[in-house]
């Protein structure tokens, strides 16, 4: 029983920063715009949120910074994407190759630094209900973060004016400009949100799931994000079903990795990856279905003819 | 406060499409040199280093041909598919294969030896490239599945993959348990080019000749007016009978095979054997070479040299000043953004204004407004 509860919550553990960041690119894609930059922004949110830990001592502080991190680093690709009108499939690549590069740089001095954990949140009494207590009332803070972002962007983009004001520009930005709305404002703040909630998830890889700094600690979990969110359809719920679904993809290589399992660990490595192209296989095998919920402005540049 | 606000202009402009790679460069090198000044190190002496000093001897501008082949080779395939719309990010894992494909010749069968050798290696070396390309491009005709994100995926089981290889069943048995494959026999080793002189092989050749070659495609042949027709406008391509799905495939093969050829060549000229890495980052730095050379083959040439010169010199500065050689990666990246963002120079003006209409700007538009009316 016990093992079962520790699957479950590291599963949920592997699956809060693809959450995080997916739900992040939703809201951009959902205006309209693809940040290929996922990957770049976490990993910077990754050192940043490392770095800031590490030289205060305190987590928390390193969570903001990761946020803020995210943040700025994808203002960068606003700026350049929706000011100065550049394709955003190539800026969005070069986001994450900067990205990649810088926080390798930054990061020289934190290799094989101890780091500082995010405590997990522990409710007396409640936590210690046997089962549901650890999984709904033991966890780490971000986790209930990645919920309740879930939800409230589910609320925000189907209940709000604003909400359904972000959706048509992203349908029509021709349109939602021809009514008065200010189509570049509404993106550069989804394109800020989309970086926080990136930065937090890669705040989350090194504060909660691996407390240390390495490399390319990201590992492709940005591009996976970018996947779930075509996997949803654009859907928030069901961003958050992929991410668990990839989040036991990915514990369970690893479990069947420790069980030494006869099968090579670089095949198993490879499976959140061989998952994500058979999952994308399967959802836009349907075509009608996919350009039924693709955003249809969706990486086309804007330029207001005033 | 001010705003930014794009003109577009009525044609594109020839001579910011000439500048922006040189605007872009001279933008990055100021970039860099804050950086060097926030890491504490004098920007001239590291640009000195990092630029000049990799450079000023024979065997150095050897070692820079020994990068750049790679990067040209990948580039001028990328080129084809971008040009096309066509997202082909995957080249790295393309590379990987070539490299794997082509060295099964000299790691299962070391005694076969002579002239066929290397030809052979170098033909499955594009087969491997081409072979991984089609994956993505097989995925994106039948399943219309984002060929972005596939082809990226496919970069991690290849490394995966390579590291399998080298560590389990290609293993040299007699290499004290290191993570690599045998030592390459002799015909199975692409020749340098001028041993004396210095380290580069017939990779660089390799690079130029199909600079050209895709040069004469794009430029003068009807399938490179058929790329451009498809890339620029679909529909208009369609009317002309040109198949998107043939286009994709095409793109993707092409572009495979000559990142397979850059993997191969690589191997059997730079390294020697296969290892768990083979390359840093080329299929990815490549993406970078193609855009600074503006998607013209030509241009890649210069672009892979100097891109070349990024890695060479991100290596100098860490031996003599200690500073990461994580700053290639950052230059490069840099680079990029430049380049993306001078390109909008070709189709825009850019006009900084005032949120608020001065006095004037007013009265002047409310004057222009009923003279609209009545022309109308």
């Amino acid at each position: 029983m016990d093992i079962t509860v520790n699957i479950l919550l590291t599963i949920a553990t592997a699956a809060t920063p693809l959450l995080i960041a997916a739900i992040g690119e939703l809201v951009v894609e959902r205006s309209g715009v693809l940040n290929l930059g996922v990957e770049g922004m976490m990993i910077m949110g990754a050192v940043g949120g490392f770095g800031a830990g590490y030289l205060t001592g305190s987590p928390w502080v390193g969570l903001l910074a990761a946020i803020a991190m995210g943040a700025l680093f994808s203002l960068l690709f606003a700026v350049m994407t929706l000011s100065l009108a550049t394709n955003q499939v190539a800026t969005g690549l070069s986001l994450t190759l900067l990205g990649l590069g810088l926080s390798g740089m930054i990061g020289t001095g934190f290799v094989g630094q101890p780091g500082v954990r995010l405590p997990n949140l522990d409710i007396p009494g409640l936590s210690s209900i046997p089962v549901v207590g650890k999984l709904l009332f033991g966890q780490d803070p971000v986790f209930y973060i990645s919920i309740v972002l879930t939800a409230a962007v589910m609320w925000f983009l189907f209940k709000t004016r604003t909400g359904l004001t972000l959706r048509s520009i992203g349908d029509s930005h021709a349109s939602a400009h021809a009514l008065g709305i200010k189509v570049i404002r509404y993106r550069y703040l989804s394109v800020i949100f989309g970086g926080a909630c990136a930065g937090l998830a890669g705040g989350h890889l090194s504060l909660v799931y691996t407390p240390q700094w390495v490399e390319n600690m990201t590992a492709g979990r940005g591009w996976i994000a970018l996947a779930l969110v075509v996997f949803a359809s654009w859907r928030p719920w069901r961003v958050l079903a992929g991410a668990y679904i990839f989040g036991a993809v990915w514990i369970g290589q690893l479990h069947a990795q420790a069980f030494g399992i006869p099968v090579p660990s670089q095949m198993l490595s490879s499976l959140p990856y061989l998952a994500t192209v058979v999952v994308l296989v399967l959802i836009s095998r349907n075509k009608r279905l996919t350009m039924m919920n693709t955003p249809a402005s969706l990486g086309q540049p804007f330029v207001p003819d005033r | 406060m001010m705003r930014l606000e794009l003109v577009k202009r009525p044609q594109r402009s020839a001579l910011f499409s000439a500048l922006s790679p040189f605007i872009a460069f001279a933008l990055t090198i100021i970039a860099g040199a804050i950086l060097f000044a926030l890491l504490g190190v004098n920007p001239l002496t590291a640009f000195r280093i990092y630029f000049i000093e990799p450079i000023s001897q024979v065997w150095q501008l050897h070692e820079l041909a020994i990068k750049a082949a790679p990067l040209i080779l990948i580039a001028v395939g990328l080129s084809v598919c971008y040009k096309a719309n066509i997202w082909n990010i995957g080249a790295e894992g393309q590379f990987i294969f070539g490299a794997i494909f082509g060295s099964a010749i000299p790691v299962l069968f070391p005694q076969f030896e002579g002239p066929l050798v290397l030809p052979l290696m170098l033909l499955l070396g594009m087969v491997g490239g081409a072979a991984y390309a089609a994956i993505p491009a097989f995925l994106k005709t039948r399943f219309n599945t984002n060929e972005i994100l596939t082809s990226l995926m496919l970069v991690y089981v290849a490394q995966l993959f390579l590291d399998w290889l080298v560590r389990g069943p290609w293993r040299d048995p007699q290499g004290h348990g290191f993570p690599q494959t045998i030592q390459f026999g002799d015909s199975a080793v692409l020749p340098e080019l001028m041993p004396d002189a210095g380290r580069a092989n017939w990779g660089f050749v390799f690079a130029l000749v199909a600079a050209v070659l895709i040069w004469i495609l794009m430029g003068r042949m009807l399938k490179g007016f058929e790329v451009r027709v498809l890339g620029s406008s679909p529909r208009a391509g369609r009317f002309a009978g040109f198949g998107l799905s043939r286009m994709v495939f095409f793109a993707f093969l092409l572009s495979g095979a000559l990142a397979g050829l850059a993997g191969i060549s690589e191997v059997s000229g730079a390294i020697g054997q296969l290892q768990p890495v083979i390359s840093p980052g080329y299929g990815f730095t490549a993406i970078i070479v193609a855009f600074l050379g503006r998607l013209n083959p030509l241009g890649i040439i210069a672009a892979g040299l100097v891109l070349a010169l990024t890695y060479l010199g991100g290596e100098a500065v860490q031996s003599a000043l200690g500073i990461s050689d994580k700053v290639a990666r950052v230059f490069q990246g840099m680079l990029l953004f430049f380049v993306l963002g001078c390109d909008t120079l070709i189709h825009y003006r850019i006009r900084l204004i005032g949120l608020a209409l001065t006095k004037q700007e007013g009265a002047a538009k409310l004057d222009a407004a009923p003279k609209l009316k009545e022309a109308r």
